[in-house]
C-alpha cells in the first residue's frame, strides 16, 4: 500500500467515525421530532422517524397544559426568572471581574483565593441551609432564591471567566481615558464593556442555557403549580396524567426546548469560543 | 499621589463588595451552618438537638446509604474517564483537516447544551423503554429486548450513557487545546519516523495534560453531585441502583425535612469530593506538563 492510498484510507475512516458518532448524537433528537407527530400507536412500532399518519394531536393536547394554564404559560414562567437572572449575572460578574482585574486593594490576594475556592465548593453542601435561609427571608415559592444570589455575583464561574478575558485586554486605553478625566464607572462603561462584549455575550448565553435547564432550584423553592417553570411542569406531566399519551409528552418536551435551540443556533460561535476560552485559559 | 492610590484602593474594594456580601450570605454562612446542622438532630418542625457524630455513624451503618455513596463513586469514576476519553478521541479526529468541522462540532455539541434539560430526560425515558427506540435498534442486529429501566445495572448504565452523550463541552475544550499544539513538533516527529499513534501519545497527550487535568477535576466534581439524570430518568430505582448521594440529600432534606441528616450526608460527600480534588492537584506534578515551569 502506498503512502497516499493509506492516507486516503485513514481520511475515509475518519469521516466514517465522525458520521457514525454524529448519527448517535442527533438521531434521538430527530426521532423525537418525528415521534411528536406520530399517533400513540405508532411511536413504539418502528425505528423510523417519519410518521406514517402524521397527526397534530400531541401538539393540540400539549399546548392545552393544565387546569387552564397553557404550556406557553409555564414557558413564560421559566423566562420570568431566567431573563432577570441573565441580566444580573452579566452585570454583577463584569463589575466584580473589573474590580479584581484592574485594581489593587488591601486583601486582594485573599479575596481572589476565596473566589477561586468557591469554584470548587459543591452546591450540594449549601442546599439545606440556603433553603432554611430563604424560608426565614420569606422567599420560598418566589423566584428570588433563583435570582438574588446571581445579583451578588454568586456564579463564580462567570466572574472567573470575565477576569480571564479582562486580563487579555491591554490597559492603555483605560489609562488614556483616566488621563482624560474619565471616572471609574465611565471607564467601565465606555472602555471595558465594548471590548469585553464577546465574553459578556457568551457569559449571558451560558447563563441562559443553564438557568433554563435548571431543575433542582425550582424543584426545591417553587411549590405552587401556577409558578412552576416549564421544567417542573414537564416532569409533573410525565409522572402524572399522561399515562399513554406519549406524543403529547414528546411534543411538550420539544416545544420547551425550542427557545434554547434558537438561542444556540443564533449564537453557536459565541458558545464555542466561550467554553474554549474559559477552559483553556483556566 | 498618595490620596489617589488610596482612592483607587477603595474603588477596587467597592467594586467587589457585592460579591463579598453575596459570598457571606449565600456561601460562607450556609457552608458553616450545614456543618453545624450535621451534628444535630434537626427536623424543620422540631427543636434541634445536638447529637454529635450520630448522624455520621448512622450513614456508615445504614447499608442503603452506603450503597448510595458506592453507586455515586462508581458513577463518577465510570462516567468521567469514558466521557473524557471519548471527547479527546473525537476532538483528535476533528483536528485533522476535516471538511465541515463546524458542522460536526455543532452536531456533537447540541446534546451538551440541551442535555441537562427535563425535555432530554423525558426523551431518554422513551428511548430506553423496553419497547423503545434503543431496543428496536438492537433487535435489528439480533439482540433480545432488554428491560433497561427495570433492571438495576441497566438503569445505572442508562444514566451513564446520558452523560457520555453530552461529551460535547469537554470536546470543544480539547479541540481548542489541540489547535494550540505547534505543528512543527509533528513534522519533526514524522521525519524521525514516529507513526500517528506514537505522535498522539508522545506529543499530543503530554502537551495537553493541563487541559485534561482541568476537564478531569471539573467533571469529577460535577459527577459526584449528579441529580437530574437519576432523579428524572430513573427516579433513583430500581432497587436504589441509581439513588446517588444527591438524591439521598434531596430525599432527607425536602421529603422528610431531616435537615441534620441531610447536612451530614452532604458534608460527607463534600469531604469525599475535596479528597479526590486534593489528590488530583497533588498528582499534577507527576503527569501534568506546564510549559512555563512555575505552573499556576
Amino acid at each position: 500500500m502506498t503512502r497516499k492510498t493509506r492516507g486516503q484510507l485513514y481520511t475515509i475512516l475518519r469521516y466514517l467515525v465522525l458520521m457514525i458518532v454524529g448519527f448517535f448524537m442527533v438521531y434521538p433528537l430527530i426521532w423525537m421530532v418525528g415521534a411528536s407527530f406520530k399517533t400513540n400507536g405508532e411511536i413504539f412500532s418502528g425505528v423510523g422517524f417519519i410518521p406514517k399518519a402524521p397527526t397534530l394531536d400531541g401538539y393540540k393536547k400539549g399546548f392545552a397544559g393544565y387546569e387552564g394554564m397553557t404550556l406557553l404559560y409555564f414557558m413564560a414562567n421559566t423566562y420570568k426568572f431566567v431573563i432577570p437572572k441573565v441580566i444580573v449575572t452579566v452585570i454583577s460578574a463584569t463589575i466584580t471581574a473589573y474590580g479584581f482585574a484592574r485594581f489593587q486593594f488591601t486583601g486582594k490576594k485573599f479575596s481572589f483565593a476565596v473566589l477561586l475556592s468557591t469554584l470548587f465548593l459543591p452546591q450540594v453542601v449549601l442546599n439545606v441551609p440556603q433553603y432554611i435561609l430563604f424560608d426565614q427571608l420569606g422567599w420560598l415559592d418566589s423566584y428570588f432564591p433563583l435570582i438574588i444570589p446571581s445579583m451578588l455575583a454568586g456564579d463564580t464561574y462567570f466572574v472567573y471567566m470575565q477576569i480571564q478575558f479582562l486580563r487579555g485586554i491591554p490597559k492603555e486605553l483605560e489609562e488614556a481615558a483616566e488621563i482624560d478625566g474619565c471616572g471609574i464607572m465611565q471607564r467601565l462603561w465606555y472602555v471595558i464593556v465594548p471590548m469585553l462584549k464577546p465574553s459578556i455575550v457568551s457569559c449571558g448565553l451560558f447563563q441562559f442555557m443553564w438557568a433554563s435547564n435548571d431543575f433542582m432550584g425550582p424543584l426545591i423553592y417553587i411549590n405552587t403549580v401556577a409558578k412552576y417553570p416549564v421544567s417542573i411542569f414537564l416532569r409533573m406531566s410525565m409522572d402524572a396524567d399522561v399515562g399513554f399519551e406519549w406524543n403529547r409528552v414528546l411534543a411538550m418536551s420539544l416545544i420547551a426546548m425550542i427557545p434554547s435551540l434558537i438561542v444556540f443556533f443564533a449564537a453557536q460561535d459565541s458558545f464555542v469560543e466561550g467554553i474554549a476560552a474559559g477552559g483553556v485559559k483556566g | 499621589m498618595n490620596g489617589k492610590i488610596l482612592k483607587k484602593k477603595q474603588a477596587g474594594l467597592l467594586l467587589i463588595l457585592p460579591w463579598w456580601i453575596g459570598f457571606g450570605i449565600f456561601k460562607l454562612y450556609p457552608f458553616l451552618s450545614s456543618l453545624i446542622y450535621s451534628f444535630h438532630d434537626y427536623n424543620l418542625f422540631r427543636q434541634a438537638a445536638f447529637v454529635g457524630l450520630e448522624n455520621y455513624m448512622k450513614i456508615i451503618r445504614d447499608p442503603l446509604m452506603t450503597k448510595a455513596f458506592w453507586q455515586t463513586f462508581k458513577y463518577a469514576f465510570l462516567t468521567v474517564p469514558l466521557e473524557l476519553g471519548f471527547a479527546l478521541f473525537i476532538a483528535y479526529i476533528l483536528n485533522f483537516k476535516i471538511r465541515g468541522v463546524n458542522f460536526f462540532r455543532t452536531v456533537y455539541y447540541i446534546p451538551s447544551i440541551l442535555g441537562g434539560s427535563v425535555s432530554i430526560a423525558v426523551l431518554w425515558r422513551f428511548l430506553f423503554k423496553t419497547e423503545g427506540l434503543v431496543n428496536m435498534m438492537l433487535s435489528k442486529i439480533g439482540v433480545e429486548p432488554f428491560n433497561w429501566l427495570g433492571n438495576p445495572s441497566g438503569a445505572f448504565w442508562v444514566i451513564v450513557f446520558l452523560k457520555i452523550w453530552q461529551f460535547g463541552s469537554p470536546m470543544v475544550i480539547f479541540l481548542a487545546a489541540l489547535k494550540g499544539v505547534p505543528a512543527d513538533l509533528y513534522e519533526a516527529a514524522s521525519i524521525d519516523g514516529a507513526g500517528k499513534w506514537r505522535q498522539f501519545f508522545r506529543i499530543t497527550v503530554p502537551l495537553i495534560t493541563p487541559v485534561i487535568f482541568y476537564n478531569f477535576v471539573t467533571q469529577l466534581c460535577n459527577k459526584f453531585q449528579e441529580f437530574n439524570g437519576p432523579f428524572i430518568v430513573t427516579q433513583g430505582g430500581p432497587l436504589r441502583s441509581t439513588t446517588l448521594v444527591s438524591l439521598l440529600v434531596y430525599n432527607h432534606a425536602f421529603k422528610s425535612y431531616e435537615m441534620g441528616m441531610a447536612s451530614a450526608i452532604a458534608w460527607l460527600l463534600f469531604l469525599i469530593i475535596m479528597t479526590f480534588t486534593a489528590i488530583a492537584f497533588m498528582s499534577q506534578r507527576y503527569w501534568v506538563y506546564y510549559s512555563d515551569e512555575d505552573g499556576r
